[in-house]
């Protein structure tokens, strides 16, 4: 591809007082893409999030959306730029309508409250809450939280959005709901870094995987190549274990051939 | 104006005040240590302390250091039922619910103390309360003196409770890990109003201390608020060290700065410094951030 | 809309009282509580559409109060422009408290605190320095004209005071349905939220503490006006920033008639008591202190209960949440 890649992230790293949470990772997301993140817990994906979108100044390296030099933009800015981010634990303006939820996002672009309380409208629709539009986000469950959230940052016409564990705490009922709207944002030309440790979602989803373990990106492929990696079996299960799990194959295949 | 003479009792006067201060700042270290709340009633709780020091002399005749025993465990009792009964139940689990519900009883506090007791500033006179004595060039207060050692005693004891009892053990659990404490069968409501309790304990001692060289009217509480919050800030919220030795810093510049600008504009100098720590450092000097 | 037709209703009611009565006390009633309301309302804009308790609110009623009195008295001018100079006045040093507060991240009980120590900087400095007539405070001189803003009766002062109040729910309704209130309450509901999908919490609460510190000087310059005096411990002291606060809380935060509600009740319970007890001094705290502990101790999520939950707001049935 020729194309600059819409998100490009040289070399960052941060520590918290001798702790390296990230350290010297490197990626490019290609327009129009679905990425996935993934990686054990205290990989430090969220932090990485929280570097490429603003919320913490990098120790070192450089953030680049299309092409345009971001590191150390306060997320505000970013936002304006085309740059979005859900988060972790989900935030959502908790004595708000969802309506009126949304309509923060939408404003980015919209003036007029009338305006943007109607685009929200609309993007509630996208999402499947128009039926909960004048709910408190409060009385919501947790998935239509997740929505509301997801909804919000749509609202802000990003290019490129940031989706922290949109499926963490879902049912599976929930996660098999909610796996086609991501896939219909994705569709609509928004292009996608979704951290995720639903692997259904990733197998079905993401077209490129990127692999993060201890603060540094260890792998990085296609769904299919990311899970057959040996070190991205060892950074989950344990040292040894891709050795212990080939060996066992190997022995199942001889059994299987000699019998 | 800096001339020795005049410089070194302006210092060993604010020293002896700055260890008065120092206890009052003491108790709302651990008030905010443990239960994390910024008690605004600490002042009003203050004179509250004092009024009841002075009607044990005025109406008992009983010396304001031999009112200790009286004193102590009855702000003990108002502390520990002004929070389980009042700032508890306010709470909800909001600190804005918590800042507004002690905003709220230093304001009843302060202005029912007007009511019943109007606005005169009152003293007590006791055999010693006019002795000096010498130390160098400078002629220092005899209950001065007493206050600086009884504050120092008092705050000795306050930190051998933390560290040494059991309840201190508890106190130091809950502040630290409140859920995991509570799994642990610590009653974190019992411990958290016995924290307040202890922090109005040390209000309870400073009046004893402070009544002999000082006066009581219905608003001294919210002139020692702020100097003790600007301790706190500047010691470092939770740091009993930072309070301590924060206390002696404000102390002298308190009194240095009054001998400098006089009464009323010294004041400001430390309104000045607390409103520059917690603009450019607000964990002070040894706290961590809060 | 509903809100500007419901603003227009009120001022019209309030406004006829004047053409109602001749009776000084129903008039000086109704002035004192339009008085509050306004206190209120100033303080609502920043702590409840913000989200930022100020405990110094008073700040900014002094330095309107004596802005209004030094400018007329010794620069000259008409006090009718001496009072949008006044909110000026109060709008810069609301601009450099809220901005030096917001530029170093404070938040909650440290904002608190600080404008409670900026507050008594002001008492302390107005107590020593002469321009402000030092302890004394300041007269401002007797000159009874509707030109000179001091009305013969107190009807003059009903109609102004209105329409300081409805320049006050102007402003509030503004916050209800503009960009910039829905920006201000993301940042009181979510700030991290906000800012990732493009909210500047700094210059939002910034402008908002403007706002509140314009509306709170023109009351302070009101004060000014009707009793003709202002002294440190009136224009800096805790009363005028706990009536604000109180009245705002008890009616319900970050709504447009909450304040007016609250400010009105708090102002009859008072006189109530004045009645009951005399005019004790301090009585009125009490009652303000003691509601203020009331509501926050029984309301369901304390402050944020009466102002943000609106049964009338909910049109469909409530799903079970997690």
């Amino acid at each position: 591809m020729s194309a600059t890649p819409l998100l490009k992230i040289d070399g960052i790293s941060k520590s918290f007082g001798g702790l390296r949470a990230v350290h010297d990772v490197s990626l490019a997301i290609e327009r129009g893409s679905l990425t996935a993140l993934i990686g054990p817990n205290g990989a430090g994906k969220t932090t990485l999030f929280a570097l490429a979108s603003g919320f913490i100044p990098p120790d070192a390296g450089r953030v680049h959306l299309d092409g345009q030099d971001i590191t150390g933009h306060p997320p505000h800015r970013n936002a304006v730029l085309g740059l979005t981010r859900t988060f972790q634990i989900v935030q959502p303006f908790a004595a708000q309508t969802v309506r009126e939820n949304i309509a923060v996002g939408a404003h980015l672009h919209l003036a007029r409250r009338s305006a943007a309380l109607h685009y929200a409208d609309g993007i509630a629709r996208q999402v499947g809450l128009e039926g909960q539009l004048d709910k408190l986000a409060n009385d919501l469950t947790v998935a239509g939280r997740k929505r509301v959230e997801m909804a919000r940052a749509l609202a802000t016409r990003p290019r490129l959005l940031l989706l922290d564990e949109v499926l963490a705490g879902l049912n599976p009922q929930e996660i098999a709901e909610m796996i086609p709207v991501v896939r219909a944002i994705a569709h609509s030309g928004i292009t996608v870094l979704m951290i995720e440790h639903v692997m259904q979602a990733v197998m079905s989803l993401a077209q490129h995987v990127l692999v993060l373990a201890q603060g540094q990106l260890i792998a990085q492929g296609t769904p299919q190549d990311v899970t057959s990696n040996p070190a991205v079996v060892e950074a989950y299960l344990g040292h040894g274990t891709a050795e212990r799990l080939r060996k066992a194959a190997a022995q199942a295949a001889l059994r299987e051939s000699t019998s | 104006m800096l001339d020795f003479d005049i410089l070194f009792p302006s210092v060993l006067n604010g020293i002896t005040t700055g260890a008065v201060y120092a206890l009052i700042a003491l108790g709302l270290t651990l008030i905010y240590g443990v239960l994390h709340i910024i008690n605004f009633a600490h002042g009003a709780a203050l004179m509250v302390a004092l009024y009841g020091v002075f009607f044990l002399k005025e109406k008992l005749g009983i010396d304001p250091y031999w009112a200790l025993p009286i004193m102590v465990p009855a702000m003990f009792v108002l502390g520990y039922a002004l929070q389980r009964v009042v700032i508890n139940r306010a709470s909800h689990g909001k600190d804005e619910n918590i800042l507004l519900v002690t905003l709220g009883i230093s304001i009843v506090l302060e202005n029912l103390a007007l009511i019943l007791f109007h606005s005169d500033t009152r003293t007590i006179e006791t055999a010693y309360t006019l002795q000096t004595v010498a130390i160098g060039p400078a002629m220092i207060a005899l209950p001065k003196l007493v206050a600086f050692a009884g504050a120092l005693v008092t705050s000795g004891l306050l930190l051998l409770v933390v560290q040494k009892t059991d309840l201190g053990r508890a106190i130091r659990a809950v502040s630290k890990e409140k859920q995991g404490a509570r799994l642990m069968g610590i009653d974190v409501d019992h411990v958290y109003a016995m924290c307040y309790g202890l922090g109005l304990v040390c209000l309870g001692a400073a009046a004893c201390f402070l009544l002999p060289a000082y006066y009581v009217n219905p608003q001294v509480g919210s002139g020692f608020v702020l100097v003790a919050f600007t301790i706190v800030v500047l010691g470092g919220m939770g740091s009993f060290s930072g309070a301590l030795l924060g206390g002696l810093l404000i102390g002298v510049v308190e009194s240095v700065g009054g001998l400098l600008l006089g009464e009323s504009l010294g004041q400001i100098g430390i309104f000045v410094i607390f409103i520059a720590v917690l603009l450019l450092r607000p964990q002070g000097i040894f706290g961590a951030r809060a | 809309m509903k809100d500007l037709g419901a603003i227009a209703v009120f001022v019209l009611l309030v406004g006829l009282i004047p053409f109602c009565t001749d009776s000084g006390v129903t008039l000086n009633f109704v002035m004192t509580a339009l008085y509050a309301c306004l206190l209120s309302q100033a303080w609502n804009v920043l702590g409840g559409f913000g989200g930022q308790f100020s405990f110094g609110h008073a700040l900014f009623f002094g330095t309107g109060a004596y802005a209004q009195a030094i400018v007329q008295m010794q620069w000259g001018l008409n006090p009718w422009l001496a009072l949008p100079l006044a909110m000026v006045f109060s709008a810069v040093v609301g601009a450099l408290v809220g901005g030096a507060s917001f530029r170093y991240g404070l938040k909650g009980s440290y904002f608190a605190l600080v404008t409670l120590a900026c507050a008594e900087v002001f008492r302390i400095v107005a107590v020593t320095v002469p321009f402000t007539g030092a302890g004394v405070g300041l007269m401002l001189p007797l000159r009874e004209s509707a030109a000179s803003m001091q009305f013969g009766s107190r009807a003059g002062f009903v109609w102004l005071m209105l329409g300081l109040v409805a320049l006050a729910l102007l402003v509030t309704s503004w916050l209800k349905h503009s960009r910039f209130g829905a920006y201000l309450q993301a940042v009181r509901d979510n700030e991290d939220a906000a800012r990732a999908i493009g909210v500047n919490p700094f210059r939002v609460k910034l402008a908002a503490t403007v706002v509140s510190a314009a509306l709170m000087g023109a009351g302070g310059a009101f004060y000014v006006q009707v009793f003709q005096y202002i002294d440190p411990g009136i224009a800096f002291g805790p009363h005028t920033s706990v009536e604000a606060l109180v009245g705002a809380i008890v009616g319900g935060l970050g709504t447009l008639w909450g304040p007016v509600l609250g400010a009105v009740c708090l102002h009859i319970l008072a006189d109530l008591t004045r009645n009951l007890f005399g005019a004790l001094p301090g009585i009125n705290m009490v009652i303000y202190g003691s509601v203020l502990i009331l509501i926050v101790m029984l309301l369901p999520s304390g402050v944020a209960g009466l102002g943000r939950y609106n049964p009338l707001r909910r049109k469909s049935t409530k799903v079970p949440p997690e």
